[in-house]
């Protein structure tokens, strides 16, 4: 008997027992299927972070004043150690051969108002590479540049949500608003990034300082390095060079505190890994629910399929004849159930992360684990029994109850 | 052309020891209608069981068409059962959601025929036995009897030299009874070798031989005129 005619005979009993076919392959697609979306959607979570962290802008280096024993949170606006002048140094000192670009931002919550409408903003003072450090675009009119700073001009720039307050998502380029009682002329608009930003309004860092706010410190300075393999070397030259400044000899006594993007996204993985671990806890548990499914329905065909056997046995079939079709079985059952179980987790985990906007990533690793699970143990309890049951007398296996 | 001698059959379940066959010795000859009758539990079944090498002896010799069934393997005891022998069970034994064509085209499968002539022959057998236009049906769409003459075709598919059946008629009326018997009779007078298990009178009364077993144990073995 060849190979080819047992392949046949495999696919014409499938066919035959439709039931007992779909209840197996139930199992198989949703222990894939469930296992491939909760993996992928913890993939998907987790790049969506590191995108979000990444496109606060990339290679950047944060300076806030205060120490690091206070740390930042308490240092805050109250602390007043750091100053426009600081950046400058940074920016034109000669030292610095891992730095690329420098800004200072001076941040505080104010009232801002245009003909009825009124709204409580955090208004930024910057310095004009702000924009380029932190990815920020402007998608109307113009950014604030170093004219701006140097003339002290009362001009703004407005992220979308601020546009949609006060302006009732009117064209706002040209208008005047008033922030603090003083009049700004709205210059340009920045492109949404769906969050952070989108609520503020930036203003030149002089302005802010000297118009708006009355103060010569800043809230902190932004420096980008050159790389993001030079981003520690970058760390330690700030360091260095701001300790020697502010007139420090040892880097406890700082009145300044360095971060980098990487502890943001070190302590955000951490928080993702540990969400990531759950959904493959729960994917596990599905596999193996969707294991034992596929255990259950191969099992309790085992009494009916003996008898089979028994029949297939006394008409003539070899062991061999036996055991290859009931594996040709049970490949063709996994494979297909198999198949069919990627394209649903693929269709869903693409679903759910349209719905949640975040970015669809397929986890390869989740597809190879579930199939190669659900197939291992589908060729497994379709074997076992069977090639236990062709080892029997066709009388015995006839007289299986 | 078939001879057992001194076949034994022992049942070992746990401590009990039940002993079906207590050496049992007789020949065939080519072309005979024999009956086995004998009261339940006597062994009927065990015994055509070892015939249609679908059991194994405990001990004793069986000859079958000059070749030595009990000292075979597995899969010779599979091309005997597939070539040599048709089996045709009390329960019927078809397969489950299969057209009686498919059924009666099984053992060609083993065999390794082409499909053509599978369906062929397939064909010609369950017309033979009156079935010509039920080939398409499931068995859950057969009578009783019909079961058994799918099973009986299926039986000849392979045009074996004996063909063996268990108590055929145990699960069917009267009538339909009869209707098995005249194929069998009329297979016998084509010269089939055909041995039938049976309770009753009536079927062994239609054979040439009955051969009569109590306790795994010849009692009578008479040939009628
Ligand atoms: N698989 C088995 N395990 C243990 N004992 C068995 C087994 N099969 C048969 N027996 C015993 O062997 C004896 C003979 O059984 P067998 O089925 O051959 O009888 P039988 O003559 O066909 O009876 P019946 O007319 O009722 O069909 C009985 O005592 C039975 O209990
Ligand atoms: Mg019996």
């Amino acid at each position: 008997m060849k190979l080819i005619e047992i392949f046949e005979e495999s696919v014409i009993v499938l066919k035959t027992n439709k039931l007992r076919t779909a209840l197996s392959m139930l199992g198989i697609i949703i222990g894939i299927g469930s296992v491939i979306s909760l993996m992928s959607l913890g993939a998907a979570s987790q790049q969506s972070v590191k995108e979000r962290i990444q496109s606060l802008g990339s290679n950047l280096l944060t300076i806030r004043p205060g120490s690091n024993q206070q740390g930042f949170l308490r240092g805050g606006s109250s602390v007043t150690t750091l100053t426009n002048e600081d950046a400058e140094a940074i920016k034109t000192s000669k030292r610095f051969t891992t730095i690329d670009k420098v800004a200072a931002v001076y941040s505080a919550q104010t009232q801002v108002v245009f003909e009825g409408n009124n709204t409580n903003v955090s208004i930024l003072g910057i310095t004009s590479d702000y924009f380029d450090l932190n990815n920020i675009e402007i998608e109307y009119g113009f950014p604030i540049t170093d004219d701006d700073l140097e003339l002290q001009n009362k001009v703004a720039v407005l992220g979308t949500d601020v546009i949609e307050d006060l302006f009732e998502n009117k064209n706002p380029i040209g208008s005047n608003v008033r922030i603090n009682g003083t009049a700004f002329k709205v210059i340009g608009i920045i492109k949404s990034k769906g969050f952070g930003t989108d609520g503020n309004i930036f203003i030149p860092l002089s302005t802010a300082q000297k118009s708006l706010f009355g103060v010569s410190h800043v809230s902190s300075i932004y420096v980008s390095a050159k790389e993001e393999s030079l981003m520690n070397a970058a760390e330690n030259q700030l360091g260095f060079f701001l300790l020697e400044r502010h007139g420090f000899e040892k880097p406890e006594d700082a009145d300044f505190t360095i971060s980098s993007q990487s502890d943001i996204l070190e302590t955000a993985n951490e928080i993702t890994q540990t969400f990531t671990t759950l959904l493959t806890g729960i994917a596990a548990i599905s596999l193996v629910v969707g294991g034992i499914g596929i255990m259950n329905i191969m099992l309790v065909t085992v009494t009916e399929r003996t008898r089979e056997i028994g029949i297939r046995k006394a008409l003539g079939a070899k062991r061999k004849a036996i055991i290859t079709q009931f594996l040709i079985e049970a490949i063709v059952l996994t494979i297909t159930g198999g198949l069919i179980g990627v394209m649903l987790g693929v269709g869903v985990s693409y679903l759910l992360t349209k719905v949640m906007s975040m970015s669809f990533v397929i986890s390869v690793n989740a597809i190879g684990l579930a199939f190669g699970v659900s197939a291992l143990i589908g060729i497994l309890f379709g074997w076992y029994p069977a090639q236990k049951a062709a080892r029997l007398q066709p009388i015995e296996a006839l007289r299986y109850e | 052309m078939l001879k057992i001698e001194n076949i034994t059959k022992t049942y070992n379940n746990g401590d009990v020891k039940t002993v079906a066959l207590d050496g049992v010795s007789f020949e065939i000859e080519h072309g005979e209608f024999v009956s086995i009758m004998g009261p339940s539990g006597s062994g009927k079944s065990t015994l055509m069981h070892i015939l249609g090498a679908l059991d194994v002896p405990t001990s004793g010799k069986y000859v079958l068409n000059g070749k030595n069934v009990e000292a075979m393997s597995d899969d010779e005891l599979a091309d005997i059962r597939n070539k040599e022998i048709g089996f045709v069970f009390q329960a019927y034994n078809l397969l489950a959601r299969t057209s009686a064509l498919k059924n009666v085209a099984l053992p060609m499968v083993y065999a390794g025929l082409s499909k053509k002539e599978r369906v062929e022959r397939a064909k010609e057998v369950l017309e033979a036995v009156g079935l010509k236009d039920k080939i398409n049906n499931m068995p859950n769409q057969l009578s009783g009897g019909q079961k058994q003459r799918v099973a009986i075709a299926r039986s000849l598919s392979m045009k074996p030299s004996i063909i063996l059946a268990d108590e055929p008629t145990g699960n069917l009326p009267t009538s339909q009874t009869h209707e098995i018997m005249d194929i069998f009779s009329k297979l016998n007078n084509e010269g089939h070798t055909i041995i039938i298990i049976t309770h009753e009178e009536a079927v062994a009364s239609r054979t040439k031989r009955v051969i009569t077993l109590v306790d795994g144990k010849i009692q009578k073995d008479e040939e009628k005129k």
